[in-house]
């Protein structure tokens, strides 16, 4: 039923969009499994987060995933000196502009940004990180399947290895990375499930909270209810 | 009741002598007899007249949350340290780091669209019922007002997060006064403060929207409940309450707004609320509805996305401005001129003032419709053609317009002998229904970018929009109505 009233909900959007179909692989649902939160937040720091920032995203709010400020301070640290401060980065917005030709955006909600009629933002960025390939005619020597002409070349390469594209724009892996291809997409899961994570911190207690508001609205309804047919019952 | 003037007196305690005192000074006890207590609303009220009661409740929420909101957000479009506009990191702060601040968020986004939801539903309940027929034609004009203020209250608030869509939908919307001949460039420059959207928009915006709006929101809508007590409510039977009363004077089908319709309210109330607290617990974008996803992006000036759509509850009145192209204003003249006649002809106004319409159009239609066609025939670029400024584009302004202005007319348009949809005939009905259909189709194609042929859909739609309005003196005279009752049939 769920599904059937969310298609339906995107049918106008999908109507627009028309010709440029976009095929998006399903991200794994992690939102709930600290280890592979805390895995993610440990690659975006370590490879993200030195052209991107998430500068709405301050370190300490990684309690919220199993983490002390110790073990924060001892291990994601590096952009910040005290565990209250955003995620910012040293890289000024003007030279990124003439290093990459655009400014590397700030992810602390891409997450949310990139959803749209083809999926939702996790599965974009899922199959945005795993789309790279070599593209010698670009000048990073990297294009992408999801992100035509990205300005990013292939942060992840060393993990990945390198991916080429053939004539029926399928990709292959040419050189092997450091990780077998399902320990790469477990590897990007896990960071996609950090970065929906981030764009809504708080996005799990609200739902546990709305479960118990509307239980009580439920209860409220059924006393509301019965007071006014007790002041109805000579109306007629 | 004899005994309620003295329940206030003589009861000797001190909250009766405190209500005495005040009583003294301030009509606090008759102002509750005059608006709650001794208000006699017809007994037979349904489900769509829970929806004036949820308006006021939005309104409230909005108010409150947004006097919270306006604590923490920031109208400044300067660039942060990161590179981000301050406004829209101060939505992110909110969202983050005020205790409690995503859920007065959210309840504040997914409220404007409830009062779209709610709004639209009530004025759908006026048309049902005849609510806006004599002598209730100012509640309906000051409804108008209050829905005209909502949208310019929506509008204005939709830039204040500074997001892509924020953004680009301001900008849209302000180049329409562009189109306005003469003026319209120069216009469009001072309400936007500058020759782009910038901080200086952004700032009178907020201001418009937290000082402006609201104050003349709230004065209308107490015009609006006063001038309805002082009529008393309509009813699903469209039948005056007033015309049978008892030997007190009080309408045999009325009861006390108080304690009968606060209590069934209330469970309204907690209905609305069980349905707007799913919204904003587990889906509070609603699927790119409430919260597009492109606003989760800061806004560029130098990057326009590839397709600009208005929040949903606009995009009927978009499509009419779309729909309203340089081949499409010959043919709304001509339309004009058909229709408008067939309401004009049977109406009371004055010889001179039916001529005077029928000479306007006419000479619009061969001033502009004509040279119109002769140009496509021989393919000259009609915007050529049209006179300096008049381009479709100003056309479309004024559909638009029109098209919301023309709701205020209905008490007028409106000949059928019974006010409520229960004793119409059949021909009412199918109207109604293929004017819903339409304003439908028109909403749907409001969120899609054009393409030929969905055009075309919504200049048909366009039409019939305005043909319902329009042709109602006519239809609502020949219509085969049933005779009203003489008292409400509960």
């Amino acid at each position: 039923m769920k599904k059937i009233l969310t298609t339906l909900l995107f049918v106008p959007v999908l109507a627009f969009a028309g010709g440029a179909e976009l095929h998006l692989d399903r991200a794994p649902n992690k939102r709930n499994d600290v280890a592979a939160l805390q895995h993610g937040a440990k690659l975006f720091v370590n490879y993200c987060l030195n052209c991107h920032s998430a500068s709405y995203m301050r370190y300490n709010r990684l309690q919220d995933i199993g983490l002390n400020d110790q073990q924060i301070k001892d291990n994601l640290l590096f952009t910040a000196e005290k565990v209250g401060e955003p995620m910012r980065i040293a890289m000024q917005q003007g030279d990124a502009k003439v290093w990459f030709g655009a400014a590397p955006p700030d992810l602390t909600i891409v997450a949310r940004s990139r959803a749209s009629a083809f999926g939702s933002g996790p599965d974009w960025l899922y199959t945005y990180l795993r789309s790279f390939y070599r593209d010698e005619s670009r000048p990073t020597g990297w294009n992408n399947t999801v992100f035509e002409n990205v300005g990013m070349p292939h942060a992840l390469y060393e993990l990945q290895g390198i991916q080429v594209k053939d004539e029926h724009g399928k990709l292959s892996l040419a050189t092997p990375g450091k990780m077998t291809a399902e320990e790469y997409d477990t590897a990007i899961a896990d960071l996609v499930a950090y970065m929906q994570y981030m764009g809504e911190p708080v996005s799990e207690f609200r739902k546990s909270l709305g479960a118990m508001v509307i239980a009580f609205l439920a209860v409220l309804l059924v006393f509301a209810y019965a007071l006014k047919r007790e002041f109805w019952k000579d109306i007629h | 009741m004899a005994g309620s003037e003295n329940k206030y007196k003589s009861d000797g305690s001190l909250a009766g002598a405190a209500l005495e005192w005040v009583d003294a000074r301030f009509p606090a006890t008759s102002l509750w007899k005059e608006h709650l207590s001794e208000y006699y609303a017809p007994k037979n009220f349904n489900f769509w007249y829970f929806f004036g009661s949820l308006a006021l409740l939005v309104l409230v929420l909005q108010i409150v949350t947004g006097i919270f909101l306006v604590m923490h957000f920031k109208p400044d479009a300067s660039l942060n340290a990161s590179g981000v506009p301050v406004a829209f990191a101060s939505v992110e702060y909110i969202m983050r780091d005020v205790p409690w601040g995503w859920l007065v968020r959210y309840m504040h986004s997914t409220g404007a669209s409830a009062f779209f939801v709610v709004v639209y539903l009530h004025m759908f309940r006026g048309l049902l019922y005849g609510s806006y027929r004599k002598p209730r034609e100012l509640i309906w004009i000051f409804g108008l007002l209050i829905f005209l203020c909502l949208m310019g209250e929506a509008f204005f608030g939709y830039l204040l997060p500074w997001g892509q869509m924020s953004f680009w939908g301001a900008q849209v919307i302000v180049n329409l006064f562009s189109a306005i001949p003469v003026i319209g460039p120069d216009l469009s420059i001072w309400l936007r403060g500058d020759f782009v959207v910038g901080d200086a928009t952004l700032n009178r915006f907020f201001s418009f929207h937290v000082i402006a709006m609201p104050l003349v929101l709230l004065g209308l809508v107490a015009a609006h409940i006063i001038a309805l007590h002082e009529v008393g409510s309509n009813n699903p039977d469209g039948v005056e309450i007033k015309k049978h009363k008892d030997s007190n004077g009080i309408p045999l089908d009325g009861i006390p707004f108080h304690p009968y319709y606060t209590v069934k309210d209330i469970v309204g109330v907690v209905v609305f609320l069980i349905v707007f607290s799913a919204i904003v617990f587990f889906m509070p974008e609603f699927g790119g509805y409430f919260l597009e996803y492109n606003n989760f992006v800061p806004a560029d000036p130098l990057k326009t996305p590839p397709h600009i759509a208005p929040v949903w509850y606009f995009t009927p009145f978009y499509s009419i401005l779309r729909a309203v192209t340089s081949d499409f204003v010959p043919f709304l003249w001509l339309f004009l001129a058909l229709v408008g006649w067939l309401c004009v002809r049977p109406s009371r106004l004055p010889l001179i003032v039916k001529l005077g319409y029928l000479g306007f159009v006419g000479a619009m239609f061969i001033l502009l419709g004509v040279p119109a066609v002769l140009a496509s025939w021989v393919g000259i670029k009609l915007t050529s053609i049209l006179f300096v400024g008049l381009e479709a584009k100003f056309w479309g302004v004024v559909a638009m317009g029109g098209s919301v202005v023309i709701i205020g007319a209905l008490p007028w348009l409106d000949h059928s002998p019974v006010k409520s949809i229960r004793y119409k005939g059949s021909l009412y009905k199918a109207i109604l229904t293929v004017f819903v259909v339409a304003f439908f189709i028109l909403g749907y194609l409001g969120v899609l970018a054009p393409t030929p042929m969905r055009t075309l859909v919504s200049q048909i739609c366009s039409l019939i929009y305005f043909a319902f309005f329009l042709l109602m003196p006519w239809y609502s005279k020949i219509d085969k109505c049933k005779p009203e009752p003489e008292r409400v049939t509960g």
